[in-house]
C-alpha cells in the first residue's frame, strides 16, 4: 500500500510540474488529467472510494471537457497546430505516467488486498446521513452557488455570441 | 498510516499550484493552477478524514467539487469574453482597471 501511494504521489507531482511548465494548452490539459487520475488513486488508497470515483467523473470528466472546449474555441484550429498537438512526442509523457497508474490498479485488483473494502458500505451510509443531517445548510449553500454559476456562465456565453454576430 | 505523507503531498501540490499561478501570465494556465490548488486542499481534507476515521473530510470534498464546478464554468466564460475583446490571453494586457 505504501509503495503504491508513493508511486502515485510521484506521478501526481511529475504531471503537475509538467502542467505548470508546458506551453501548449492541450498538452498541459493531458498532464492535468493524468494528475487527477493519480490523485483519485491516492484517495482510494486513503479509503475514500466515493471521493475517488467523483474525482474521476467530475474533475477528470466534466471539468476537463469544459477546459478542452474553451481551448478549442479560443483560436482557429490551423492544420499545422493540429499536427503539433497530435505529434507522438506529445503522447509519450502522459502515456507513460498513465501506464504506471494502470499497473498499480492492476496490482490492486490482482492482489485482492483491499483493507478499506470491509468498511465501505457503512461509510457511504454515514456520508449520506451526515450530508443530509448536520450538513444540510452546506447542501443548500452549494445549490445557491450552483444556480448563480449556471446563470453567470449562460450570460457570459450569450453576450459573446450576440456581439460576435453584430460585429 | 498514510495521512502524514498525504498531507505533505497536499502541501507540495499547493505550492506547485501557487508557483504556477504567480509565474504564468496566460490566464488559462492561471485557472489550471487554481484547479491544482483546489485539488491540494481537497486532498488535505481527505487525508484528515482518513486520519480520524470521520466522514467530514469526504463531505468537504463534495463541497469543494461543487465550488470548483461553479467556479470553472463562470471563469471559462470570462476567459472567452476576454479573449474575444482583447484578442489575447495575457493577464498583463487586461489593465483597463488600473489595478
Amino acid at each position: 500500500m505504501e509503495v503504491l501511494f508513493y508511486i502515485a504521489a510521484a506521478v501526481t507531482v511529475l504531471a503537475t510540474l509538467r502542467v505548470i511548465t508546458h506551453v501548449h494548452a492541450v498538452h498541459a490539459l493531458l498532464y492535468l488529467v493524468v494528475a487527477l487520475i493519480a490523485l483519485s488513486l491516492i484517495f482510494y488508497l486513503l479509503g475514500a472510494q466515493f471521493a475517488a470515483a467523483l474525482e474521476i467523473i467530475i474533475y477528470g470528466g466534466a471539468i476537463m471537457v469544459l477546459f478542452i472546449f474553451v481551448v478549442m474555441l479560443l483560436g482557429p484550429l490551423a492544420v499545422e497546430q493540429e499536427r503539433t498537438w497530435l505529434s507522438p512526442s506529445a503522447w509519450v509523457g502522459p502515456s507513460i505516467l498513465a501506464l504506471v497508474l494502470l499497473g498499480e490498479v492492476g496490482y490492486l485488483i490482482a492482489s485482492g488486498d483491499h483493507p478499506t473494502m470491509a468498511v465501505t458500505e457503512p461509510r457511504q451510509k454515514a456520508i449520506s446521513i451526515a450530508l443530509y443531517g448536520p450538513y444540510i445548510i452546506g447542501v443548500e449553500l452549494a445549490s445557491m452557488l450552483l444556480l448563480p454559476g449556471l446563470i453567470g456562465a449562460y450570460h457570459l456565453g450569450r453576450r459573446l455570441s450576440s456581439e460576435a454576430r453584430s460585429c | 498510516m498514510l495521512s502524514t505523507p498525504a498531507l505533505v503531498l497536499a502541501i507540495i501540490l499547493f505550492g506547485l499550484g501557487l508557483i504556477g499561478l504567480l509565474s504564468r501570465r496566460n490566464i488559462l494556465y492561471m485557472l489550471l493552477s487554481l484547479e491544482i490548488m483546489l485539488n491540494a486542499a481537497a486532498l488535505a481534507f481527505i487525508a484528515g478524514g482518513a486520519r480520524w476515521g470521520q466522514v467530514d473530510g469526504e463531505i468537504m470534498f463534495l463541497f469543494i467539487l461543487t465550488l470548483a464546478a461553479a467556479e470553472v464554468s463562470v471563469a471559462l466564460g470570462i476567459v472567452l469574453q476576454l479573449s474575444y475583446r482583447f484578442r489575447t490571453l495575457d493577464a498583463d494586457a487586461f489593465c483597463e482597471m488600473r489595478g
